[in-house]
């Protein structure tokens, strides 16, 4: 039998993960069906919402937690009929958003193999912003019209 | 998600079936060094069967183009639904590699 979903559970997502790579699928898996079940575009399931929260976990368990099994990464995600909030918390110290801004569609960074991570989630969110309340939180915003 | 090999001539056809994103690129990368290891110096890559590629499935492909090129050969790309095609627009990718719509129109002329 399947499980009954209440409306709660479809609308937020609350999970805590070891600092491991393959435990990302699972979660972008479901963020994109709460997003599917408020009817968001067929293009934000299918590439806004799971490459932008792919790279914010990622990040988060590289970058921030370096990698270490033995720091966890908070995910939560709560949506709606209007907006997607998603909020990736590491352990890390934090880093200065505003002073990434390099351009990997450059010439001369065109060929690199990293840099793409935070382009893309610029890209693919209306909002990006991260802040420190006691961890290192990256929030995306992606409004559903 | 998973990779299979399969050679057309001397192309070495690399289908991805899933996602391409950091948990599994190191896999990819490997199979196709391996590929070079035994001498295949064309590369096409095919994402008939994929849903999303992440920015580190995006870099494991400009490396391992970068590393083909050097050793006279090319890797190109097959088979981008919209959505992929849409982000190696965002990335300027699409400039870098040659794709083509389907796996046959990329072998024709490899």
């Amino acid at each position: 039998m399947t499980p009954r979903v209440t409306p709660a559970e479809q609308r937020q997502l609350d999970v805590r993960i070891p600092s491991d790579v393959q435990y990302i699928e699972a979660i972008v898996e479901q963020v994109v069906l709460r997003c599917a079940a408020h009817s968001y575009p067929r293009r934000h399931l299918a590439l806004n919402v799971p490459v932008a929260l792919t790279e914010a976990i990622s990040n988060a368990i590289l970058r921030g937690n370096h990698d270490d099994a033995a720091r966890s990464v908070h995910v939560r995600a709560d949506v709606d009929s209007s907006r997607l909030v998603l909020e990736v918390r590491d352990e890390g110290i934090g880093f200065d958003l505003d002073a990434c801004t390099e351009d990997p569609t450059t010439p001369e960074n065109l060929l690199r193999e990293d840099g793409r991570g935070l382009f893309l989630m610029r890209r693919l969110m209306d909002h990006v912003e991260r802040f420190s309340d006691g961890g290192n939180v990256v929030r995306l915003i992606l409004h559903r019209a | 998600m998973s990779f299979s090999v399969s050679t057309r001539g001397d192309v070495c056809i690399v289908e991805v079936e899933g996602q391409l994103i950091v948990g599994n690129r190191q896999e990819l990368k490997q199979k196709i060094l391996d590929e070079l290891e035994k001498g295949t110096r064309k590369v096409l890559v095919d994402f008939a069967r994929t849903g999303y590629i992440d920015s580190s499935g995006l870099g494991v492909l400009v490396s391992l183009a970068k590393k083909i090129r050097e050793m006279g050969g090319d890797l190109r790309l097959a088979n981008l639904n919209d959505d992929l095609q849409t982000l190696f627009e965002l990335t300027k990718l699409d400039t870098l590699f040659q794709i083509s719509e389907t796996r046959e129109r990329a072998l024709e002329n490899f």
